[in-house]
């Protein structure tokens, strides 16, 4: 593919509000887990909450958006300057130039399910007050952000569970390649409910303790929410030294199981072989893989013969969902911008919570920061439904190989 | 964008298939009110088969016919899923356990939850695993997946086939979010002119100008606005009509695709 730039970015994860925070607590080495106290949940598990949502409404203007997940993309739109970044591109292209392409696997269903307990004892209605296209309605957030920006190009949801805010990459770099926008706001936005804490509760997934993926006791994931942001466009010239760029992504489909993935990580090998492919690399251009790593001893085993069948066992590899809990919808963009920081910063996150890397894993997971030069990251997202993507992110002089 | 269609997949109330509806909606035969019937499918095994809901079965079906009728082989084909509301009904009764039964939930109704699960049960019954993406776009659904597949097969792929379905949601939820009709229209898109191309459309997106181009026929125009994936019949009676034509499917933030049709 042709790189595109990521001209601004920002985030909003456990690990704090902003590119700032977030650095800080990743190079503190601190987990952002915290004992589930979310609504009336009775389940012994941690999640990575964002605190603050509760009495942080929408825009006003945009109200009839509002509930836990657009209150949350609006969080991140007020970080690190990106709504500013992104008005100076609509000024520069025109509003209905650039695109808005954003991920999430629940949307605002929290509204749904909170309406269920509310309905009409007699007719069995829901509450007046419920407002379906506002919150629960799948493509509700892409809306609200067109609409904050100010927008008016092409735009949509990509849904396909916890590798949609990674494809929505590959949909911005197709669309700006056939000319519907010159720029795109990619990205991803999931929030805390209690279909995903009960769901994967009901399926064995959710661990009792903070995750630790990777581990040799790994025994499950912890639940976390996300915004996350970044503005792409076409590589401009001249470019700063330390512009990030995305230079390949990477799709497929494991054609095995709803919530299994592939025995022996045959999607997700495809995936990556895509994604160097794409970008016009080898193995052994990259510098670190940002594992989607969610802590469950299936997914772990899956992955780690994916990476260690492509990328080999010496490229330093963590995750950092021990830190951040998994961001199911918003896991991809999330992860893309972690991945984006160790470049810009020069240095690797340890996996946190893990205390003994699983032996019958063959990839080099690092348990602790690692000061280094860091010129491309490939970053995994692999989701319920077999869907598999990897997107390779990299420093402007060293693109294409 | 110039893209050509090369084979066409329909299930919807009184549209039984590409083959059997093309009169009727080129309005050569006079339109019979009939309930959505959805053709058996036995890809899946039969376990699997009745874990699923109505979307998958939707989509196995007209998946199928599509890429049938362009003599192509689903295990190649990059897919696009589009889809306002996925599967209502088992949202529905996720929301109801969640609501009265002591939180508990089904893990097959979990897994099903996904948007993209008819994507998952496609790849897993055609032994598919190429990519695959799963959309919404509330009622321009079907016309933000038109985009993705036509862009896909302008930069990525020489052929991709585009899924799109809606089906109703149950009450409580249907009158907060009225769909009453399942309705399902699949695409086979090519970038090139093959023999078995049956149009090429040209595609493009201006900001809206003209209303939106309804159906002649009074009962099937009210099909189209009762599904967001049967927001598609202009496009396939231009299609069935097999006369060069221009339709208009409307978009977001008051755009409209403007869509030329010129058959084969």
């Amino acid at each position: 593919m042709q790189p595109l730039q990521f001209s601004a970015y920002t985030l909003v994860t456990p690990l704090g509000s902003g590119l700032d925070a977030t650095l800080k607590t990743l190079r503190a080495g601190r987990s952002c887990l915290t004992k589930c106290d979310f609504l009336d949940v009775d389940l012994d598990t941690y999640i990575g909450r964002i605190s603050g949502l509760e009495v942080k409404p929408v825009q006003t203007e945009l109200a009839s958006y509002d509930c836990r997940n657009n209150r949350l993309a609006q969080l991140g739109l007020e970080q690190d300057g990106f709504a500013g970044a992104v008005a100076a591109a609509r000024e520069r292209y025109g509003r209905e130039r650039i695109g808005v392409f954003l991920g999430t696997s629940t949307s605002g269903i929290l509204d749904t399910e909170l309406a269920y307990r509310q309905r009409n004892p007699a007719t069995g209605a829901l509450p007046g007050s419920f407002n379906y296209a506002g919150s629960h309605s799948c493509y509700s957030v892409a809306d609200y952000v067109q609409h904050a920006l100010g927008l008016a190009g092409p735009s949509m949801v990509v849904s396909t569970a916890c590798s949609s805010s990674a494809k929505v990459f590959g949909s911005a770099a197709r669309m700006i390649q056939a000319g519907l926008c010159d720029a795109a706001v990619v990205g991803g936005v999931d929030s805390l409910c209690l279909t995903t804490l009960y769901g994967f509760n009901s399926l064995g997934l959710v661990s009792s303790r903070p995750c630790r993926p990777f581990d040799a006791e790994r025994d499950g994931i912890s639940i976390g929410e996300a915004a996350g942001f970044v503005l792409l466009e076409r590589v401009q010239s001249p470019t700063a030294a330390d512009t990030v760029l995305l230079l390949g992504v990477g799709e497929s489909s494991d054609a095995y199981h709803m919530s299994s993935p592939h025995p022996e990580g045959a999607g997700a090998r495809r995936a990556i072989e895509a994604a160097l492919a794409d970008a016009g690399l080898t193995a052994g251009d990259i510098d670190y893989v940002n594992l989607h790593g969610t802590g469950t001893r299936a997914n772990d085993a899956a992955e780690d013969q994916a990476v260690f069948n492509t990328i080999g066992g010496a490229t330093p590899c963590s995750s950092t969902k021990g830190a951040t809990g998994h961001l199911l919808g918003a896991a991809g963009v999330s992860e893309a911008i972690i991945s984006a920081l160790c470049i810009r910063h020069g240095f690797i996150p340890g996996g946190l919570n893990t205390e003994h890397v699983d032996p019958a894993l063959r990839v080099r997971y690092e348990l602790k920061n690692q000061e280094q030069t860091v010129n491309r990251v490939l970053s995994n997202s692999l989701g319920f439904g077999g869907s598999n993507c990897s997107l390779i992110i990299g420093r402007e002089s060293m693109g294409k190989a | 964008m110039k893209v050509f269609v090369e084979g066409v997949g329909l299930v919807g109330p009184g549209l039984n298939g590409w083959q059997a509806s093309q009169p009727i909606l080129a309005g050569v035969t006079p339109y019979v009110e009939a309930q959505t019937v959805i053709p058996a499918n036995n890809l899946l095994p039969s376990a699997e088969r009745r874990r699923t809901g109505m979307p998958v079965k939707i989509s196995l079906a007209i998946g199928c016919e599509a890429i049938a009728n362009a003599q192509r082989n689903a295990a190649d084909l990059p897919t696009v899923f589009a889809s306002s509301s996925g599967d209502g009904e088992n949202m529905h009764f996720i929301f109801d356990m969640l609501a009265n039964n002591g939180h508990e939930v089904s893990p097959t109704r979990f897994h099903n939850s996904v948007h993209n699960a008819p994507s998952g049960y496609w790849s897993i019954a055609t032994k598919s695993m190429a990519p695959s993406t799963s959309l919404a776009c509330y009622d321009e659904s079907f016309a933000a997946g038109l985009i993705e597949t036509s862009a896909q097969v302008l930069t990525t792929v020489e052929a991709a086939v585009l899924i799109a379905y809606d089906t109703p949601y149950p009450v409580p939820l249907h009158e907060s979010r009225p769909i009453s009709t399942a309705f399902g229209v699949a695409l086979v898109l090519t970038r090139d002119r093959t023999e078995r191309s049956l149009a090429m459309l040209e595609i493009g997106i201006h900001q809206q100008h003209d209303p939106c181009s309804p159906v002649e026929d009074a009962r099937m125009e009210a099909i189209r606005v009762s599904s967001p994936a049967a927001r598609s019949l202009p496009l396939l009676s231009a299609l069935a009509s097999r006369t060069a034509g221009r339709v208009c499917l409307a978009y977001v933030a008051g755009n409209q695709l403007d869509i030329a049709v010129q058959p084969c």
